[in-house]
């Protein structure tokens, strides 16, 4: 589904390089974890993925389905079924969450020539989604994330993924900010979304997310680059030994 | 709600403004937040000004220019009695000694008052019986505008008057408002009808010395809206008028008057569209409403006239004086949403005579391309305890300069008055300009005044998380440009907040970048 070749990319202000030939491969009904010590380039990677403006790629491919990631707009990127679940959420004032995934939801449907769904059928769907992430019906029509709490704010980011059901999501930290109840509640949610047709990646500091969501592969990401990958057992060394281990290792 | 659906389907595929109407209006019932905006977006696709088509009805324009001679003749082609023809005289020499006021915030070559012909009237053979008399092709235009009576009439209860040029051309729903003792009708049949109202309350809240476009109108008026609430009367339906200028090189002077007398509530929608013309149209509207003891009045405007093409060439001027007189416990509540116009000068506002009245302005105004805008209120209290409230919301995308002005003003025995104004500003672009000019005058020491202002832009933050869900970037500042004028366009009677917004999106396309 998503297959990263030799990606760099600095920041375009100052030409930092922060991604430095990363290679990744995700197929299809996959869960891939990405792990790294702070700075290694793991929100970096998110953003240029999504196609935020402020990074400039330098060299790499990034093919998506069959399509050039990194010829798309932002919003062309979200149609083609690429979803980012934002570390820090934002505030939207006046607009309501239900009128803001309406269309979101209209505009990815046209792109990808589906017929939109009735209100009735959006409805319903929301009620679904809603109950997922035990997410506050009255927070659905809220202006979006504005007055919502931190964890209120990540399900917020779970819920709009069930509502726009993306072909590859990519969770930013999502867990980061949560309390252990809050963050069962999103894993979840994740995890009902899982599908052979979909693939999930999970940007994360520390183990415990994964302990919810089960990722089939763990990567570590350091300096810019993937620098090991293993499976879920991974992870757990990481947490006993810490991301120096893996850097004395590679040394 | 099987049966609304068949007419959300239908509405929408004419694209009219109808089909949004009946869909909000679905969605009060089945308890859905409001209709999206992606739904508007699809109406919208690939839209210049949606207005600008010239109706070919005949007409007949009076010759050019502006003396006494034609003053008479006006008043004499409305048959209107000796009283007015007097008030329009008074009001036309006050103006020959007045000068055009040079204050606000707008650059603009001033208009050749002699090169503008003062009435234009839809040429008809004979007066309308019924609805099936109306001209086939005036009836098309207000199907373009999405109006057209039969679906009114059927579908939202509104009853329309709706005012081509210069002459009111039919009215809705009169009989049944008749029977509540409403009068709802042009002004020019209320002036033959109902004389001692008229003669009563006409220039007793914008009087003609008032300013110049005030002495303008006072003197060339040609028609306009007349309504009166009978005490303790609620109106039962929006009382609406829709205003179009489409002859060329013809101003349209209209004029409202609206009574609601004792304990009386109304609400009173205006909108105003012109075709796309070249040369600049002039317009100089005059607004009154009186509102008696414990009277309610909520006056909407949509104004949407020709804002001028992407260079700046042609518009409409827009110079209109409105003004409301609350007495004891009153309420007046002015909402506007304001995205037309080459110039706009107007500043809808609120005399606070009575004690406990009530006076509100809630104000959206966008602008783009080289528009101009100078727009605001005035809250002049009076009476004790008396409060207002104001919010105002500028937008400026392109090259225009979006300007609020405001005074409040507390007199010496206003005592316990208060009021809070809330100003807001968008900028879109870096070539518009939002400026800010409020006047606070307070003579009582018990005043309480609160006044609050920001400017903003989006953030690109913003904007990030709004594109990554799928809206581009076009529809990405609709949403969060409609967002912002929530608090405003909430206040709109639920027909009007669809308009206004689909207006919204029109007059931001192409503001980005």
């Amino acid at each position: 589904m998503l297959t990263i070749k030799n990606l760099h990319a600095s920041i375009e202000e100052d030409g930092t390089e922060i991604l430095k030939g990363l290679d990744l491969v995700v197929k299809a009904g996959e869960v891939h974890a990405i792990m790294g010590p702070n700075g290694a380039g793991k929100s970096t990677l998110a953003s240029v993925l999504a196609g935020k403006d402020g990074y400039e790629v330098t060299e790499g491919e990034v093919d998506f389905d069959g399509v050039n990631l990194l010829e798309l707009e932002v919003d062309e990127r979200a149609k083609e079924g690429l979803f980012l679940a934002f570390q820090y959420p934002v505030e939207i004032p006046g607009v309501s969450n239900i009128n803001f995934l309406r269309s979101a939801l209209g505009e990815i449907h046209e792109y990808q020539k589906k017929d939109n769904l009735s209100a009735k059928e959006f409805l319903a769907k929301v009620r679904e989604a809603s109950k997922l992430v035990e997410l506050d019906n009255k927070l659905a029509s809220r202006a979006v994330n504005v007055g919502f709490s931190g964890g209120e704010k990540k399900r917020n980011e779970i819920f709009q993924m069930a509502m726009l059901e993306p072909k590859l999501a990519i969770l930013d930290e999502t867990d980061s900010g949560l309390d252990i109840d809050a963050l069962r509640v999103v894993s979840d949610g994740v995890n009902k979304l899982r599908s052979e047709n979909n693939a999930i990646i999970v940007i994360t500091h520390y183990q415990r997310l994964l302990e919810y969501i089960q990722p089939d592969f763990v990567h570590v990401l350091s300096d810019g680059k993937i620098v090991k990958t293993g499976s879920k057992e991974l992870a757990l060394e990481l947490e006993e030994k810490g991301y120096d281990w893996i850097n004395e290792e590679i040394a | 709600m099987l049966y609304l659906k068949n007419y959300v389907a239908s509405g929408i595929k004419q694209a009219s403004i109808y089909g949004l109407i009946v869909f909000i209006l679905n969605f009060k019932f089945s308890k859905m937040s409001s209709y999206t905006e992606e739904e508007l977006a699809k109406d919208l696709e690939g839209q210049e000004y949606k207005y600008g088509f010239v109706s070919d009805f005949q007409s007949e324009t009076i010759p050019k220019g502006l003396n006494e001679d034609v003053v008479r003749q006006i008043s004499a082609m409305k048959g209107e009695p000796e009283w007015m023809t007097e008030i329009r005289l008074k009001a036309f020499r006050n103006w020959q000694t007045m000068v055009e006021p040079e204050w606000a915030h707008l650059t603009y070559k001033k208009p050749d008052f002699q090169a503008i012909s003062y009435y234009s009237a839809p040429k008809q053979t004979k007066k309308y019986e019924s609805w099936d008399d109306v001209d086939p092709e005036m009836k098309e235009t207000m199907r373009k505008l999405g109006i057209s009576m039969e679906e009114q009439k059927r579908l939202t209860g509104t009853a329309v008057d709706f005012v081509v040029d210069s002459v009111s051309v039919a009215t809705s729903f009169k009989d049944k408002l008749l029977e509540l003792g409403i009068i709802f009708c042009p002004i020019s049949e209320a002036i033959r009808d109902y004389p001692e109202l008229v003669k009563k309350y006409i220039g007793t809240v914008v009087p003609a010395t008032d300013n110049f476009y005030a002495a303008l109108n006072s003197a060339v008026f040609t028609d306009g809206s007349f309504c009166y609430i009978p005490k303790g009367v609620r109106c039962p339906m929006e009382l609406s008028t829709y205003f179009r200028i489409n002859e060329g090189g013809t101003g349209q002077f209209e004029r409202t008057l609206v009574i609601a007398d004792e304990g009386s509530y109304v609400s009173y929608l205006e909108g105003c569209t012109a075709p796309q013309r070249d040369e600049n149209q002039l317009h100089a509207a005059v607004v009154e409403l009186i509102a008696l003891d414990d009277a309610e009045i909520k006056y909407s405007t949509v104004q949407n006239w020709y804002p001028g093409n992407k260079e700046g060439v042609g518009g409409v001027f827009n110079f209109v004086t409105k003004r409301g007189l609350c007495e004891k416990g009153a309420k007046i509540s002015w909402t506007q949403v304001e995205t037309g116009s080459a110039i706009t000068w107007k500043y809808p506002s609120c005399i606070l005579k009575g004690d406990n009245s009530i006076g509100e302005f809630y104000s959206v105004a966008v602008t783009n391309g080289y528009q101009q805008a100078d727009t605001g209120t005035k809250m002049i209290h009076l009476g004790k305890n008396t409060r207002s409230t104001i919010i105002a919301k500028g937008i400026s995308a392109g090259n225009s300069q979006n300007c609020y002005r405001g005074l409040v003003q507390i007199n010496d025995r206003a005592d316990n008055a208060r009021n809070r104004t809330e100003c807001d500003s968008l900028l879109l672009s870096s070539t518009s300009g939002a400026h800010t000019f409020p006047y606070i005058e307070c003579k009582n020491k018990s005043a309480h005044i609160e006044h609050e202002a920001t400017t903003s832009k989006i953030s690109e933050e913003q904007m990030f998380y709004v594109k990554q869900r799928g809206l581009d970037d076009e529809k990405a500042i609709s949403l969060i440009v409609n967002g912002y004028a929530k608090e405003v366009l909430n206040r709109m009677p639920m027909e009007f907040a669809v308009e206004a917004q689909k207006l919204l999106e029109i007059s931001l396309e192409n503001s980005v970048g």
